[in-house]
């Protein structure tokens, strides 16, 4: 009973992250009907900005004095760092072949997710960059269950960013602006919605989110690397593809439900095929129903 | 009627792919005016609406809104200088309620008092979005969809309005309302119209004068009411 709590817990952590990754794929695919497959390097660059601000605030000493202000510093610069950096990669390669075929914008994707790997290898080289341990010291125990402060910082941290951004979405002009253009582009410019700003803010507003999974995801293994984006990326892809493409609330759901596959997976069947189960699930919804969860039926929540 | 014009078209060429649509149409709309443009199936109506208001791309020609060409201006820019477009098909966000369709009309106006104000005024034109307020607009009947476009384009507070079709599968009573309130929305609030319709009788009837267009090019432009007497327009448009 112990372990299966533990696990509970774990699924939480985990299946959070996901879901904070896999929104970034979804609003892409909502508003303009691409699958990024850079984004899992938006994850993977917040967790290498997040390192390089944290390392620099050590060297000036301010990591013994004030952990968390530093570490919230860092998080909210690299969430807007990655935010730009997704606008620059949209403007870059995406924008221009807006108007060409799918295939072609999905092979820039590709091509980018390439460059943006290896450029994160080339600035800081092959080997794991390792992320300051002090956070996840200190936490609760109940009998063998332990709850480090770190698991509790990254639910709320988790839990505020997908809160937040369903207010967004869901409650506020921009978000409706947002909804509207994932509906139909011409009817929104007709009353006045810029579909290249709200484009370029749907790709700042995914990669942030990723960006700050990045960070929770060096901070939780104690390590990131330049290639750590596309595991995650194509398991965050599967939560999408999951809840329903396109769908903020079945990628949301969609996350947890492979982050608690994955780590009861691991637990009771094998820790060895951890990675696959992901995998067995994307082919199975692509098989059975491919609209995913969320998808057609329930249509509420799509962009 | 009013001195200067709002709108003029001045030999507008549009194509898509190699399909001409628009083979240098030029056409004129005075500030208060209501104007109407009617043609057959595949004229080029659309088109033209869709090269004023930037969606489509003009290959020759210019379009010129209250004295300036407006070739060069994006598309989203042109309801804030209130130039308004109810397209055809009505094109409601399906997937957003009645209210938020509506607050989107208003999209770049700041005077959330005035808007509120306004929406209340679109209720009473259109008593049932009042009804459906919370419903998604994808779920409204054609009839009340059509409603809700007409209102939503309202809400941008627009000066000039283009009305592509808005008779378009409804009933007669409803048909009958939309043109009321289109006329009173031009002399109450001195909004200028231009009016694609199929239905000519009802499309003139509104107008001060009228466009005909066919295959691409305008073949006859007059008074409405020298329209509706035209011979040779009453066989083709009026099914006589
Ligand atoms: N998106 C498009 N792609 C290719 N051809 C198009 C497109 N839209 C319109 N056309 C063509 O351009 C011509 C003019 O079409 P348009 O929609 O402007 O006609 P219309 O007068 O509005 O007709 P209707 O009364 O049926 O609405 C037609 O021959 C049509 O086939
Ligand atoms: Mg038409």
């Amino acid at each position: 009973m112990d372990v299966f709590i533990q696990q509970v817990i774990n699924a939480l952590t985990l299946g959070g992250l996901y879901a904070l990754i896999a929104l970034g794929y979804t609003m892409v695919y909502g508003v303009i009907q691409l699958i990024n497959f850079a984004h899992g390097e938006f994850f993977a660059a917040g967790g290498y900005i997040g390192v390089l601000l944290l390392g620099v605030m050590g060297g000036m000493g301010y990591m013994e004095t004030h952990p968390w202000l530093c570490l919230s510093i860092s998080l909210v610069l690299t969430m807007a760092y990655c935010a730009f950096l997704a606008m620059g990669v949209e403007r870059i390669a995406y924008k221009p072949l807006r108007k060409q075929t799918r295939l072609a914008a999905l092979i820039s994707a590709l091509g980018m997710s390439i460059f943006l790997s290896n450029g994160m290898m080339l600035a800081r080289g092959p080997l794991d960059q390792p992320y300051p341990l002090q956070y996840s010291s200190g936490g609760f125990e109940f009998g063998l269950i332990t709850i480090n402060n770190l698991q509790i910082v990254i639910w709320v941290l988790t839990a505020v960013l997908l809160v937040g951004l369903n207010i967004l979405v869901f409650k506020t002009r921009i978000g409706m602006a947002m909804r509207a253009t994932a509906q139909d582009k011409v009817m929104s410019s007709l009353v006045a919605i810029s579909a290249n700003k709200i484009i370029a803010l749907t790709f700042a507003i995914g990669a942030g989110l990723a960006a700050a999974a990045g960070i929770m995801v060096g901070l939780y293994y104690g390590s990131v690397r330049y290639d750590m984006g596309f595991v995650p990326g194509i398991k965050a892809f599967a939560a999408a593809v999951l809840g329903g493409i396109g769908n903020i609330t079945g990628a949301m759901i969609g996350g947890f439900i492979i982050g608690t596959v994955e780590v009861f997976g691991a637990a009771y069947i094998s820790g060895e095929y951890k990675d696959v189960f992901a995998f067995i699930i994307l082919i199975a919804v692509l098989y059975f129903k491919p609209t995913g969860i969320m998808g057609e039926n329930i249509d509420d929540t799509r962009v | 009627m009013a001195a200067s014009p709002i709108l003029e078209i001045n030999n507008v060429h549009a194509s898509y792919g190699n399909i001409k649509a628009l083979k240098g149409i030029s056409l004129k709309v005075m500030e208060g005016e209501i104007v109407s443009i009617i043609g057959a199936n595949g004229a080029g109506k659309s088109t033209a609406l869709m090269c004023i208001c930037g969606i489509v791309p003009v290959s020759e020609g210019d379009v010129r809104y209250q004295g300036a060409s407006i070739l060069q201006t994006a598309a989203e820019k042109l309801p804030i200088m209130g130039l308004c477009q109810v397209p055809e098909g009505r094109r409601i966000f399906p997937r957003l309620s009645v209210k938020e369709n509506l607050i989107l009309g208003a999209f770049y106006r700041r005077d959330n008092d005035e808007i509120d104000n306004d929406i209340e005024r679109v209720f009473s034109y259109f008593p049932v979005l009042k009804e459906r307020f919370d419903q998604h607009g994808g779920t409204l009947s054609g009839g009340e969809q059509q409603m809700l476009a007409i209102g939503r384009a309202l809400m941008s507070r627009p000066k000039l309005l283009l009305l592509d079709e808005p008779s378009l599968g409804l009933a007669p009573m409803i048909v009958q309302r939309i043109f009321e309130i289109i006329e009173e929305v031009n002399k109450k609030d001195g909004v200028t119209v231009l009016l694609v319709e199929q239905n000519a009788n009802l499309a003139l009837q509104s107008s001060v004068r009228g466009y005909v267009l066919e295959t691409g090019s305008v073949t006859m432009e007059d008074d409405a009411e020298l329209l509706l007497n035209n011979q040779e327009i009453r066989k083709a448009y009026l099914g006589e």
